[in-house]
């Protein structure tokens, strides 16, 4: 369908764009578009102006900042993807990012964009989550930071303002924590039914920390801080690691829909867990 | 604001610059076939499922990506130089190794697909000049084919993989020696 009809406003900056937003009342960013056009056409959304940040020079990039890698929100999937700097500082963004959508959404689709639409079956909050970003939002007042845990809000809601925009993702650099996102859809291309990002550290043969993170578990990612106390201090053997993830579920609320139960879901979480700390460790 | 303004696009199309003045909610895809002409760009689902509407596109002067130009606008294409199927082919006609592969090893049925699966393929290929089996099915999972013709199409890009590095090497040694 054609999208029903709006108005456009391409800024050459952000302040541009973040007055035009707040003069508008019902206005939404578009970013690389991947989620927005598909709800546009549909007509699930109408929105009477559009303020493209295509135009915004230096919204997009990588580039390490003393301990901090900093990430651009404009910065499509393919990029983070294949940046040598994500791929060495925050491996388990870049692999994460080769599995959203496919080829073509992932050459348009943005890292800021995803995060801001905030899709419960999203991959990259649950990353972003994982890994403590904190992200650097602009409004009429300048900047502010917002830490992952307190961006997600609800389904499709976050912290941000209508006329704030996500500018930077920053991740604290800790090298030496080994990482997997776990997938799991039923086909190609196809929404998690549910994911897990992991990180772990290991001193000898002990787990000496972990941090893991889920999607499409409930409205936002969710942290499973009790397997993650479980798992720190465990032995990295694949009896340790499934006996730690037997309460990943505790204080989720997934959805019951056509794709899968809330049940299996729950029980997906325990299993997609255990192989994602698995393999994090190479065992 | 009027809703119904118009915006200035300016777009490479296969070798030639088109400007028109277009409504922002106008989609890529509308624009090439509606506006354009070019035709040989199809629309499968309009849902941005099945890849059919598959283009390349890119800064003037870079390098091109694959896109599915129903979840473009065609005001983000604003500035940027865009290839589809009707600008693949040399100058002289003679068709592109990934077209010639098709055509040999019919890597099509129906053939509605196969415009976005071509340039998929170009893609992937210009990243990956020897793909595996298994690279080939996840790049090209942004398209879908219908008729299941899958078999043939991982045959037609693994020989066109074949015949562009025999290319690439062929003209490798007499740039070395000019």
């Amino acid at each position: 369908m054609i999208p029903v009809a709006f108005d456009y406003l391409k800024p050459s900056t952000v302040e541009e764009a973040v007055a035009a937003l707040g003069a508008s009342e019902d206005s939404k960013v578009l970013a690389g578009g991947q989620s927005l056009l598909p709800v546009l056409r549909l007509r699930l959304a109408a929105p009477a102006l559009l303020v493209d940040l295509g135009g915004v020079p230096g919204l997009s990039g990588v580039r390490v900042d003393g301990d901090t890698l900093v990430i651009g929100a404009m910065t499509t999937h393919a990029e983070v993807a294949s940046s040598d700097l994500v791929r060495r500082h925050a491996p388990l963004l870049a692999a994460a990012a080769a599995t959203v959508g496919d080829r073509q959404v992932r050459h348009r689709g943005t890292l800021g964009g995803s995060l801001a639409h905030a899709d419960p079956a999203a991959d990259l909050p649950a990353v972003a989550a994982a890994l403590d970003a904190t992200y650097v939002v602009q409004g009429p007042a300048g900047r502010r930071s917002v830490a992952a845990a307190d961006f997600a809000v609800d389904l499709f809601t976050t912290a941000l303002a209508p006329d704030e925009v996500l500018v930077e993702v920053r991740l604290s650099i800790v090298d030496g924590w080994s990482t997997h996102y776990e997938k799991f859809h039923r086909m190609a291309q196809a929404w998690a039914i549910v994911g897990v990002a992991v990180a772990v550290s290991r001193s000898d043969g002990t787990i000496s920390g972990a941090r893991v993170a889920l999607t499409n578990m409930g409205p936002v990612p969710h942290r499973a801080v009790e397997v993650e106390a479980a798992l720190t201090g465990a032995p990295a053997t694949a009896e340790a690691v499934a006996a730690a993830c037997v309460s990943v579920s505790a204080g989720t609320s997934p959805v019951d829909d056509l794709t899968a139960s809330a049940d299996y879901r729950r029980d997906l979480a325990r299993v997609l867990t255990g192989r994602a700390v698995c393999q994090a460790l190479g065992i | 604001m009027s809703s119904s303004h118009r915006v200035r696009v300016s777009v490479d199309v296969d070798g030639s610059r088109y400007v028109d003045d277009v409504e922002p909610r106008t989609l890529l895809v509308h624009h090439l076939r509606e506006r354009l002409g070019k035709i040989g760009t199809v629309i499968g689902c309009d849902t941005s499922n099945c890849g059919s509407c598959t283009v390349l596109m890119g800064s003037a002067d870079g390098e091109q990506h694959s896109v599915k130009s129903c979840s473009v606008l065609a005001v983000q294409a604003d500035g940027t130089a865009v290839t589809t199927i009707e600008g693949l082919a040399g100058p002289d006609g003679a068709l592109h190794a990934v077209q010639q592969a098709f055509h040999e090893l019919h890597a099509l049925q129906c053939g509605f697909c196969t415009p976005g699966m071509i340039l998929s393929a170009v893609d992937l290929l210009r990243e990956n000049p020897a793909p595996t089996e298994a690279e080939i099915r996840a790049g090209l999972s942004g398209n879908l084919c219908r008729c299941t013709g899958y078999q043939n199409i991982i045959r037609a890009v693994q020989s066109a993989a074949t015949a562009l590095r025999g290319a690439a090497a062929a003209v490798l040694p007499s740039e070395v020696t000019v």
